[in-house]
């Protein structure tokens, strides 16, 4: 019992770490239609400038979780403003293709400042202990992550379904021309969102990295985890995406415990049944084809 | 194409004399830039001719090299053996990712086949009894024809000269035939053949098996060719790489995806020699193509050609070149 309660918070704070991962993707490939490919790399910017700072700069895990996703907002806003809006009349396929450039070039580049040794960053002082919960002690940190996983989930549903905002992104995921024509600036939406998308992916870095770890491709495995959590859980669902990550989560975790040789087949295996099941995903709608 | 004939006939020529004419360096990158062209081509039938973008292909070129290469360790090297080996295992595999990726399309399908290779990849990584794990299979007998072992690269050279050029013609026939004008209309509106009357699932599933089992063949070339199989060959960086040669090269034609495989691995010949940052480069290029130039080498060729045709040709002419250009 004791264990299948320890795997089940593993499970979950893994399955939070997911969602922290995907829901930028999510936000992205929902409202403006990119499969961006390059969220991965994204992230794992965010991972090394974390890493750069924690390391040499203040030493503080603090300042690197809110300057990190800050650059990695810069990049992902000049790669908008120069790259993608070039595309749009291109069609969708040609964004795809276009961030997935990006990603082969943000390899190298990562590869040249950082070099290809595996690194990691140290949990903080103030979330390092450990806690005692139904006669089970657990890492603080993962614990903090659940909770973290959970405020930015309900965070993202209040900003879609509670602000003005939100009635405009909702409102540009199913006409994009008619709410461009009732004089909103519809770039500005799209560059703002892809921005968050950008926030989103290096907040997920700097979050991720004590417990992933930094490593050359690291940012494949996470896009590849992140697009089996999109897949699952359907296009421009925020609650599709939570439920699939926790589900995933949960899967792998339990995976890895019972069949450790067939842990990574157990997840596509889930994912092929679903897509079979419901070829939109769990909570998924029809989706937007390019 | 005036004469396909006199064309097939000049190549034939080239390829023969080649290995007179040329270093065996170069020989080398010659046979590499075939295994690769028939590796793009064998996509290409899937982004060109049917328009299912898949980020998977991969998959078929490496269990195409691992069934090569392990047919040849526990069975024989015999290169038919080993190929019809490798063929039968990549159409099983097609036919099974493809039950699946058929359910989907667009951005889907592109994550579905991304994701099956990368299950193939994991299967490949973990399996260390058969395959070697991370450290490749190796030790790998040279391929044997007719009882014949294959001496040297100019001879193997030879062999999948040949073998590119019939791949070469039967796909140019395969697309040019119904079927392929029905992959095409796929391509430019499914929902319309659909009401046609023609079973357009059939119709995709085959292309799928017809593409994975192409890939298949180059991997069991790429595994003569090399005598060792890596896993970063099923990882998807090299479907992504196999995409990016389509893709450059100009997708949807014959030529394109040979132009494309030849363009990528000369400039990785290249760049090698000044810098290992070969990915950089590589997604610098194809970003630039990506927004310039969409219809790849191929399309600026016949651009080119169409314009400076134009003024020697009547107008209306001129207008139907530069529509199948674009």
């Amino acid at each position: 019992m004791e264990v299948i309660i320890a795997q089940f918070i593993n499970g979950l704070s893994y399955g939070m770490l997911l969602f922290v991962l995907t829901c930028g993707l999510a936000l992205v490939f929902g409202i403006l239609g990119v499969l961006n490919l390059a969220h991965g790399s994204l992230y794992m910017i965010g991972s090394y400038v974390a890493y750069s700072i924690t390391t040499t700069f203040t030493q503080s895990f603090w300042t690197a979780l809110v300057v990190a996703p800050l650059v990695v907002a810069v990049i992902a806003l000049i790669i908008e403003r120069t790259l993608l809006r070039v595309t749009y009349r291109l069609g969708h396929l040609s964004q795809v293709l276009l961030t997935f450039g990006l990603a082969y070039v943000f390899h190298d580049l990562t590869k040249l400042i950082w070099g290809s040794n595996v690194l990691s960053i140290r949990v903080p002082d103030l979330l390092s202990g450990s806690v005692s919960l139904a006669g089970q002690t657990f890492p603080l940190y993962r614990l903090v992550i659940i909770g973290v996983g959970v405020v930015v989930a309900a965070g993202l549903w209040w900003l879609q379904n509670k602000t003005r905002w939100g009635a405009i992104i909702r409102a540009g995921l199913s006409d994009r021309e008619m709410i461009g024509a009732l004089g909103i600036n519809i770039n500005f939406v799209f560059t703002a969102i892809f921005v968050l998308g950008g926030i989103l992916a290096g907040f997920g870095g700097v979050v991720a990295s004590p417990i992933l770890g930094l490593y050359p491709d690291m940012e494949f495995q996470t896009l590849i985890l992140a697009l089996i959590v999109l897949v699952i859980g359907g296009l421009g669902s925020i609650a599709g995406t939570f439920t699939a990550s926790v589900l995933v989560g949960l899967l792998e975790t339990f995976g890895r415990y019972l069949f450790p040789e067939l842990s990574m087949f157990l997840i596509f295996g889930l994912m092929a049944m679903i897509l079979v099941w419901r070829p939109n995903g769990l909570l998924g709608k029809q989706v937007v084809e390019g | 194409m005036k004469n396909v004939y006199l064309q097939s006939a000049v190549v034939l020529l080239l390829f023969a004399a080649a290995p007179f004419f040329i270093s065996s360096f170069h020989i080398t990158l010659l046979t590499e830039i075939l295994i690769l062209a028939i590796f793009a081509l064998s996509l290409n039938v899937l982004v060109g001719y049917t328009g299912m973008v898949s980020l998977g292909h991969a998959a078929f070129f490496g269990t195409g090299a691992y069934s090569a290469g392990i047919i040849a360790q526990h069975i024989s090297a015999n290169m038919l053996i080993t190929l019809f080996g490798a063929v039968l295992c990549s159409i099983v595999l097609a036919g099974i990712i493809g039950l699946f990726c058929m359910k989907v399309n667009g951005f889907y399908f592109l994550m579905l086949t991304l994701a099956f290779s990368q299950m193939v990849y994991s299967f490949v990584y973990q399996s260390t009894g058969w395959t070697g794990g991370s450290n490749g299979l190796s030790g790998i007998p040279s391929p044997v024809l007719f009882g014949w072992e294959i001496p040297n690269i100019v001879w193997l050279f030879y062999v999948i000269a040949a073998l590119f050029m019939m791949l070469y013609a039967g796909l140019r026939i395969v697309v040019g035939s119904p079927f392929g004008k029905v992959l095409v209309g796929i391509r430019e509106n499914e929902k319309r053949l659909k009401s046609m009357g023609y079973n357009t699932y059939l119709y995709k599933y085959a292309a799928f098996v017809i593409s994975g089992a192409l890939g298949g063949v180059s991997g069991s070339l790429y595994t003569y060719f090399n005598g060792f199989i890596a896993p970063s060959d099923v990882y998807w960086t090299m479907s992504g790489t196999v995409l990016i040669m389509v893709l450059i090269g100009g997708s949807g034609t014959m030529i394109g995806p040979v132009l494309g495989a030849a363009m990528i691995v000369i400039l990785e010949t290249v760049i090698a020699t000044y810098t290992d940052m070969w990915m950089l480069i590589l997604g610098s290029i194809f970003i630039l193509f990506v927004i310039f130039f969409p219809s790849g080498i191929y399309g600026i060729w016949q651009d080119i050609v169409s314009r400076f045709q134009k003024q020697h040709i009547h107008p209306e002419a001129a207008k139907i070149n530069k529509e199948r250009a674009s």
